[in-house]
């Protein structure tokens, strides 16, 4: 059902789709838990979140399994002295600041992450990265971002983390080549392949944002055109287009025919012909298509419900409902980006029931009534509805995951797949 | 601002949520931003609890700042009363609730609701998780019981009576200790009155006074409580936590006195393996071990008196993140001879076990990470909880079954005695190389696993230089001890004012602080 590249103009235009929204208790996390595939991904990065002993076991916590010998994030947690004013609150920070880099020498660059004590309290977090970056230069890069809760959900974090990047980019110069930056960080081994697509297709300037290593972030300018890899990043396209760089509107890389599509507009931004296109994506397109196959089976029909998490819910339930024919029962998401939404919007079965925002109790309200077949929410869910008979897929596996490009469609099929596969091989 | 890059206790209102979760028909109204939700899957993952905790979070943002958060925590405790109808509420602030202080307790006094409704005051820049497990409970306790000023107690005729307090949800093994203990109780012939908070309704709170007496499991969770039960109703408590055999013999000893009964009944009979277990030869090996114990202050004062009395190990480091424990924990330290260590900096703890050289180390999921880099073997004896500490079989910490689990978590991730000898004898055998696990335990570590990681003292003295054959005749010590024979080495050297170590020095010291 992979759709040739051209034909992603039908479907109703977003100004006809119905979004309802709903406010209530929200079950999601806060924009820290980035840090925990952020920190992975820039391999000489370290994360300071600013903040209370809950944001330093929210992250312990979100990071469970994935415990690491030296993880490269901490929390430097504010304590009464630092609220009553006994402390300076600048000289504690330089401390702890002090103490992390002494322990680390490989670091070079350090972002202080705020959080909603740090919000709140209006600790100046730019200021005090500015400060510290005089100090530090030219061995360590000092940069600020927020992850609270009371302004970001879960993958805004890494959002809020692009756009410091993005400000703190060099420049462009004038004379130079029109490139392309991949924007939203991806899998390593994802990144390699759609290297190597770009290559084929003739896009010769290509480079990643976030880069794996603080040096190597991409410069910034009015001959950048980008791509977003990921629907989250709102702050980021802002950030980038202030400094002249242009986005490439695309549905989002996730299954054979998204897949498909984004690269094909990167390549009408860079006025390639269609026709190399076709032949440069022709073998992996192939076997993306071959690899839903079997999944299809036991996916089809199927009525799969979305619970708010990562804003990557709209071109999933695309990706569910036109590659392997499931029924979408409805789309919850914390927020949706209208303009960057806006081709996977068209892509939608017309009378989707989408809601952005959340009241989780009357969202499992509607969800026992509808009944689902599958139902992707976060941990604090699934064991409960688990437990209430429902199929879950946990949401965050599908940001932990490396699921975006033709050589991981059949993985990202599989994810929703194996509750289903689960529950026929389960005897007990 | 203290930098932490792991934690051993949550926040306040966690340690609250581990309460509400526990009971049945209460529910906690939590002003709090909408990352707080995370801790649902802590209960939900972790514990693998089948429904959500009873939590109703007020998820304010940013833009609710401005204007009324106050209204947001009344709505939300209305709703929350009218959706799940508890017994009796809990509301409180998170640590960014409490920054703007809306006052929930007076918020939630003003809706009149028709429920008991018990106002948490849990300072989250001062106190963390089993502070404010403790203190949730008592105020609990303290909402919930009719206390009559000086209502002195009748003994009721019939069996003496008691209540179990201390067992939460997310706790370490409580589950299985619960089991445990009240299977002694039983053979006791005391009867379980309420047990709290797991499993307890408000309206079986309210009837803790009539019990004779309070085992407190965990004192870290029931301390408060009990203590204000016996002021206010006379109702003595139990002070011996039953971890290990001498430990449980003392708890049954101590809860016949307070029941009135004949402690010989149910000693001997209980009976545990651990004593023969300690006692057969294959356990020589254990004589003298060095262990290094950290965990919560109950399970980590436990633990060293089972090592150092029951297994005949040496103790070679306490410590305890429970600084509301601390005089407990200094007195024990005192008792094994050895410098307490108070205190939650993580690397401040991986610096003292460093230091310390142990051949075994007793601690929280945290020291295995630790151990791990040391190249130290590692069981875990306390929270905070990881999904592994929640086993599919019975496994207690508590009671005489508690001692034989003790036993096998304590001994399994050591080398066995032979082998020990083997890898002195053989040191360069291919597959008794430097770093081989255990071959019980299966695969070897990779050949070329780094030394252990060297942690600097701040203060470490100059050491003499090794030569070139002393360092050579080192390498020939199983590694596993290879550490403290150079740390011995290295006193020996200083204690004489050697500015050099050869292979006489090395054997020098080795006779001086031989076993």
């Amino acid at each position: 059902m992979s759709a040739s590249p051209g034909s992603l103009t039908c479907g109703a235009p977003p100004a006809e789709r119905v979004i309802t929204h709903e406010r209530g208790q929200r079950e999601v996390f806060c924009g820290l838990t980035g840090i925990v595939w952020l920190h992975r991904k820039i391999q000489d990065a370290f994360f300071l979140v600013v903040g209370s002993r809950t944001c330093a076991h929210l992250i312990q916590s979100a990071a469970g399994v994935m415990i690491f010998a030296e993880p490269r994030f901490a929390t430097a947690i504010i304590d009464e002295r630092d609220l009553a004013g006994l402390a300076d609150i600048d000289e504690e920070l330089d401390r702890v600041v002090e103490r992390l880099l002494a322990r680390r020498p490989d670091i070079k660059m350090l972002f202080l992450v705020g959080s909603c004590p740090s919000e709140v309290i209006k600790l100046d977090l730019s200021r005090a990265a500015q400060r510290l970056s005089r100090r530090m230069t030219p061995a360590v890069r000092v940069l600020a971002y927020s992850g609270s809760g009371i302004e970001t959900t879960f993958t805004q974090g890494e959002d809020a983390c692009l756009a410091a990047l993005v400000a703190e980019a060099p420049a462009a110069p004038a004379e130079s080549p029109a490139s392309l930056i991949i924007v939203g960080a991806l899998a390593d081994a994802v990144e390699d392949q759609f290297r190597r697509l770009f290559a084929a297709i003739g896009i010769a300037h290509v480079s990643f944002l976030p880069a794996r290593r603080a040096s190597e972030m991409p410069a910034v300018g009015p001959n950048v055109r980008f791509l977003l890899a990921q629907p989250f990043l709102a702050d980021t396209a802002r950030a980038l287009e202030s400094r002249g760089a242009q986005r490439i509107a695309a549905p989002f890389p996730l299954g054979s025919e998204g897949t498909a599509a984004w690269l094909t507009a990167a390549a009408d931004a860079f006025r390639i012909p269609r026709a190399r296109v076709e032949e440069a994506i022709a073998i992996p397109r192939a076997r993306a298509v071959l690899s839903l196959e079997r999944h299809r089976e036991r996916l089809a029909g199927k009525r799969v419900f979305f619970f708010p998490d990562s804003q990557l819910e709209a071109p999933l339930a695309r990706f569910l409902a036109r590659e392997l024919g499931m029924e979408i029962v409805e789309i919850g998401a914390p927020y949706l980006h209208r303009a960057h939404l806006a081709e996977e919007l068209a892509l939608l079965p017309p009378d989707v029931r989408i809601v952005e925002g959340q009241d989780v109790e009357r969202q499992l309200d509607r969800c026992r009534a509808e009944k689902p077949d599958l139902v992707v929410c976060g941990l604090g869910l699934a064991n409960p509805l688990e437990a209430e008979g429902f199929a879950t897929k946990w949401s965050i596996e599908l940001v932990f995951t490396p699921v975006q490009g033709f050589e991981q469609a059949g993985d990202l099929a599989e994810l929703f797949a194996r509750p289903l596969l689960r529950r026929e091989l389960v005897e007990v | 601002m203290q930098l932490t890059v792991w934690t051993y206790e949550g926040p306040p209102h966690i340690g609250a949520m581990r309460v509400a979760s526990a009971m049945e028909g209460m529910h906690y109204v939590l002003h709090a931003p909408q990352g707080d939700t995370y801790a649902d899957l802590l209960f939900t993952m972790i514990e693998r609890r089948d429904t959500r905790p009873p939590v109703t979070y007020t998820t304010f943002q940013a833009r609710d700042l401005g204007g009324d958060t106050a209204e947001l925590f009344k709505n939300a405790a209305r709703d929350a009363y009218e959706r799940f109808r508890p017994e009796a509420m809990i509301v409180g602030s998170s640590c960014t609730a409490e920054l703007i202080q809306d006052d929930p307790g007076g918020l939630a006094r003003a809706l009149n609701l028709p429920i008991p409704v018990i106002p948490l005051e849990l300072p989250a820049y001062q106190r963390k998780e089993n502070w404010g497990a403790a203190e949730t409970f008592y105020r609990i306790a303290r909402g919930l019981c009719d206390a009559q000023p000086g209502a002195a107690r009748e003994r009721r005729p019939g069996p003496p009576t008691c209540n179990i307090l201390g067992p939460t949800s997310l706790g370490f093994r409580h589950r299985d200790d619960l089991i445990e203990v009240r299977r002694l109780l039983d053979q006791l012939g005391v009867v379980v009155n309420v047990v709290a908070p797991l499993g307890a309704r408000p309206s079986d709170i309210a009837r803790l006074p009539e019990a004779d007496f309070n085992v407190v499991l965990y004192p870290e969770v029931a301390g408060v409580a009990a203590a204000w039960l016996k002021r206010t109703f006379k109702q003595p408590h139990t002070t011996v936590t039953p971890i290990g055999v001498g430990a449980t013999n003392a708890f049954i000893r101590e809860v016949s006195a307070l029941a009135g009964l004949d402690a010989s009944v149910a000693g001997a009979a209980g009976g545990s393996r651990l004593p023969w277990y300690s006692r057969s030869v294959d356990s020589t090996y254990l004589t003298g071990k060095r262990v290094y114990v950290f965990g919560d202050a109950t399970h980590a004062i436990a633990a060293a008196d089972v090592v150092s009395k029951e297994l005949g190990m040496k103790v070679v480091g306490l410590g305890t993140y429970s600084r509301e424990f601390a005089r407990e924990v200094r007195e024990a330290a005192a008792r094994h001879g050895v410098e307490p260590f108070i205190g939650d900096d993580y690397l401040d703890v991986e610096q003292a076990i460093a230091a310390s050289a142990p051949e075994l180390v007793l601690g929280t999921q945290m020291e295995r990470h630790i151990a791990k880099r040391l190249r130290v073997p590692c069981a875990v004896i306390s929270a905070p909880v990881h999904v592994q500490d929640f086993p599919a079989r019975y496994s207690p910490q508590m009671g005489f079954e508690g001692a034989n689990v003790l036993f096998d978590t304590f001994v399994h991730p050591l080398m066995m005695g032979l082998e020990e000898h083997l890898i002195g004898m053989f040191r360069d055998d291919f597959e008794f190389r430097d770093g081989a696990a255990p071959s019980h335990l299966g695969g070897g570590a990779p050949a070329s696993a780094p030394e252990p990681v060297a942690v600097e003292t701040p203060a470490a003295p100059a050491h003499a230089a090794w030569s070139l054959d002393a360092e050579k005749e080192l390498r020939k010590i199983p590694f596993f001890v290879r550490a403290k024979a150079r740390r011995n080495t290295e006193t020996f050297a200083r204690e004489r004012g050697l500015v050099r170590i050869d292979l006489e020095t090395l054997y020098d010291a080795k006779a001086h602080f031989g076993r």
